[in-house]
C-alpha cells in the first residue's frame, strides 16, 4: 500500500502520483507541488472570477483571485465589462481593496496615481517629471482576457487559451439549467459567505462531487428539515448519477426530479413553501408564475463541477481559493432572481443560510471533516487518497460520457485527470 | 444623566443570558425570547434591512430552536470539537428607552477553543429589550463581528 515517492522542488513526478483509482497524499501537504499548480492550473487555464450581477452598473466593481493574483472586474462608463490586475503599474500596490462595490475610479493610495473603470491610467502627480520618460497610454491596469457564458465571468493569463465555451464543453447544458432557479427572473447574487478552512484546495473542490458524504457529515441538518424535505435529500440510494464532462469539470445528480426547472410545474406544492406560494399568489401573481418560483426557490437537484475554482452547487454558486498549500478560503455565493418577489428572494437567503456559511447547519461540519482529512493525510510516509468507489460500476450517458452512480467517485477522477493533464503539459 | 438602576438591570440581563450561552443552558436561553424575537449576525455590520439581505444567522423562533437541538443532538461534529466558549460582556450603554422597551448596545469578547487552537471573536452587539412585568424579553438581538466583512471561520455554538 505505502510507496514512497521521491518529490524534488518543483518538479514532481505526477505521473506517478494520479493513479487511475488513487491519489498521492502529497498533492495535499506538498507546497512545492503547491507553487507549482498555481503556475500550471491557475496562471493556465479559465478561472471563475465573477457574475455579471455583481457589477450592474457603470462604476460597480468587485475583487476576485485567480491563484496568486488579484483582480478587479469592473464595469466601464459605456457597460462594458473589464477583468484588470489589482496593482499599481508604478509600484506595485493594490489600487482596490474592497470585496465588491462602486466607484469612480482606482487610486492608488501610495502616490496617487490614478486608473479609470477600463484601467486607463488617468492622472500622476507631478506629469512634468515623467515628460519624455513615458506616456501615460502605455501604463493602464494590465488587463486580463476574460469571456462570460450564461452571465459566469471567467479569465485567463493564457491569451492562446481555447474559448471559453469549449473548454466548458459538456458543462455548458447544466449551465443552461442551472440559471432556471431565477424563477423566471435572470439570476442576480444576492451577497456571500466567506470562511477558511485548514486545508488543501483540492478537498474543497472533490466536496462538491461526493454525494457518500452526506447522510454522515449532514445529519444534523436533515434532523432539522421535515419528512418531506428529509426523504429528498435521501439521495444516495436514488436514481442520481456523476457524470464526468471532460476537461475536469463533472455533474452530479442528486436529486434528478429538479434537474430541468422548466418541467413538471404541475407537481403538488412541497409543504415547506406552501406558506410561500400562499404569499405569492395574494400578491397576484398567476397561478404559472407562483408554480415556477415554488420550484426554483430550493435550487437545481444537481452539482455542477467546474475545474478547477467554482461549482453550480444547486442553489448558490461555491468558489474556491487557495491561500496556501494547507488554507483555502471558500465562497458561498447566494442567488436570486433580479426584480422577484421580495418574499421568493428572502426564501432562498433564508434557506441558504440554513445549510451554508461559517454558522449554517452544514458548512461547519464540512469543514470540520476536511480539516481532519488534511491533518490525517499528514500521517505516514507515502499513503494515497483512494478514488475508486464505483470504477467497476460504469455506463455511458446519453450524452456519451462516462457515468456512476450518484455516491461514486467519478467527478473526482475527473478532476484527478484534468489536473494530472495539466501538471504535466 | 444615564438611569444606573436601568443600566445595572439591563448589565445583570445580559450578563446572564451570557452566562447561560457558555454554560450551554439553551432551554434557558430560548425562554429569554419573545415569540417574534429576531437573532442576527449581520455580514455587513452597516446592514439594517436584514431579512432582505444575506445573515450568516437569521433566526426568527423556530431557527433558534432548531440551532439549539443541532447543538443538543451530538449529531454534528463540528459541535462536538469546540471547548465551551468564554465571553466578557462589557461597554453597556442605553441607546433608547420607552414604557415597553430598552435599547442596547454593548461589546463582547468571545473566546473559543477548537482542536486546541483558541480564537477571538470580537463583536459589537445590540439588543432591543421588551420590558414584561419586571423582567426583559429579547425582541431582536444583532451581532456584528468585527471581522464580518472578512472571512469567518466555523462557528459550532450560539454567539
Amino acid at each position: 500500500m505505502t510507496e514512497m515517492i521521491d518529490i524534488k522542488p518543483v518538479v514532481a513526478d505526477y505521473d506517478s502520483m494520479i493513479k487511475p483509482d488513487k491519489v498521492h497524499s502529497d498533492l495535499y501537504s506538498n507546497a512545492d507541488i503547491y507553487e507549482d499548480e498555481l503556475d500550471k492550473i491557475f496562471n493556465n487555464t479559465w478561472v471563475w472570477v465573477g457574475h455579471e450581477s455583481e457589477v450592474p452598473d457603470v462604476g460597480s466593481y468587485k475583487t476576485a483571485m485567480i491563484g496568486r493574483h488579484s483582480v478587479i472586474v469592473s464595469r466601464d462608463r459605456k457597460k462594458n465589462i473589464h477583468v484588470l490586475l489589482n496593482r499599481c503599474r508604478h509600484r506595485a500596490a493594490t489600487v482596490c481593496e474592497g470585496k465588491r462595490g462602486k466607484t469612480k475610479s482606482f487610486m492608488c493610495p501610495y502616490h496617487g496615481w490614478g486608473y479609470s473603470l477600463d484601467g486607463a491610467l488617468r492622472a500622476v502627480p507631478k506629469p512634468e517629471e515623467y515628460e519624455g520618460v513615458f506616456d501615460k497610454s502605455e501604463y493602464p491596469l494590465v488587463s486580463l482576457r476574460f469571456e462570460t457564458y450564461q452571465g459566469l465571468i471567467f479569465a485567463t493569463f493564457k491569451e492562446d487559451l481555447e474559448p471559453l465555451e469549449d473548454f466548458l464543453g459538456g458543462a455548458k447544458k447544466w449551465i443552461d439549467l442551472f440559471v432556471k432557479q431565477g424563477g423566471g427572473y435572470p439570476l442576480k447574487v444576492l451577497g456571500d459567505h466567506r470562511f477558511r478552512f485548514p486545508g488543501n484546495w483540492k478537498i474543497q473542490l472533490e466536496n462538491t462531487t461526493d454525494a457518500y458524504h452526506f447522510p454522515i457529515v449532514h445529519k444534523s441538518f436533515v434532523s432539522s428539515v421535515d419528512d418531506q424535505t428529509a426523504e429528498v435529500f435521501d439521495f444516495l440510494d436514488g436514481e442520481g448519477h456523476v457524470e464526468d464532462l471532460g476537461n475536469g469539470h463533472s455533474v452530479m445528480v442528486m436529486i434528478p426530479e429538479l434537474v430541468d426547472l422548466d418541467k413538471d410545474l404541475e407537481a403538488p406544492i412541497p409543504e415547506r413553501f406552501q406558506e410561500l406560494a400562499d404569499e405569492l399568489a395574494a400578491e397576484g401573481h398567476s397561478d404559472l408564475e407562483v408554480r415556477r418560483m415554488v420550484r426554483a426557490v430550493g435550487g437545481s437537484g444537481f452539482n455542477l463541477n467546474l475545474f478547477p475554482n467554482v461549482a453550480c452547487s444547486m442553489a448558490f454558486f461555491r468558489v474556491l481559493a487557495p491561500i496556501s498549500v494547507n488554507e483555502t478560503e471558500i465562497h458561498h455565493v447566494a442567488i436570486g432572481g433580479e426584480g422577484a418577489p421580495s418574499a421568493f428572494n428572502q426564501m432562498r437567503l433564508r434557506l441558504h443560510e440554513h445549510f451554508q456559511g461559517p454558522m449554517g447547519f452544514g458548512t461547519p461540519d464540512d469543514a470540520e471533516a476536511w480539516e481532519r482529512v488534511q491533518k490525517g493525510s499528514h500521517a505516514g510516509t507515502g499513503e494515497w487518497i483512494l478514488l475508486n468507489r464505483g470504477q467497476e460500476n460504469l455506463t455511458t450517458s446519453p450524452d456519451g460520457n462516462i457515468s456512476g452512480a450518484v455516491c461514486s467517485e467519478t467527478g473526482m477522477r475527473a478532476a484527478y485527470q484534468q489536473w494530472k493533464k495539466m501538471m504535466t503539459a | 444623566m444615564t438611569d444606573l438602576n436601568l443600566l445595572n438591570q439591563v448589565r445583570a440581563f445580559i450578563d446572564t443570558e451570557a452566562d447561560m450561552l457558555d454554560f450551554e443552558q439553551y432551554a434557558e436561553w430560548l425562554d429569554l425570547w419573545t415569540p417574534e424575537g429576531t437573532y442576527v449576525v449581520p455580514i455587513d455590520p452597516k446592514e439594517t434591512d436584514f431579512s432582505n439581505t444575506l445573515n450568516y444567522a437569521y433566526d426568527k423562533e423556530e431557527m433558534r430552536k432548531l440551532r439549539v437541538a443541532r447543538l443538543e443532538s451530538g449529531e454534528a461534529v463540528s459541535t462536538q470539537t469546540t471547548d465551551k466558549t468564554v465571553r466578557q460582556m462589557g461597554r453597556f450603554r442605553i441607546l433608547d428607552e420607552s414604557d415597553t422597551h430598552v435599547d442596547v448596545r454593548c461589546s463582547m469578547y468571545l473566546s473559543e477553543c477548537r482542536h486546541g487552537n483558541l480564537k477571538t471573536y470580537p463583536a459589537d452587539i445590540t439588543y432591543k429589550l421588551l420590558k414584561a412585568d419586571g423582567e426583559f424579553r429579547i425582541e431582536e438581538k444583532v451581532i456584528r463581528l468585527q471581522n464580518s466583512n472578512s472571512y469567518l471561520s466555523s462557528i459550532g455554538y450560539i454567539l
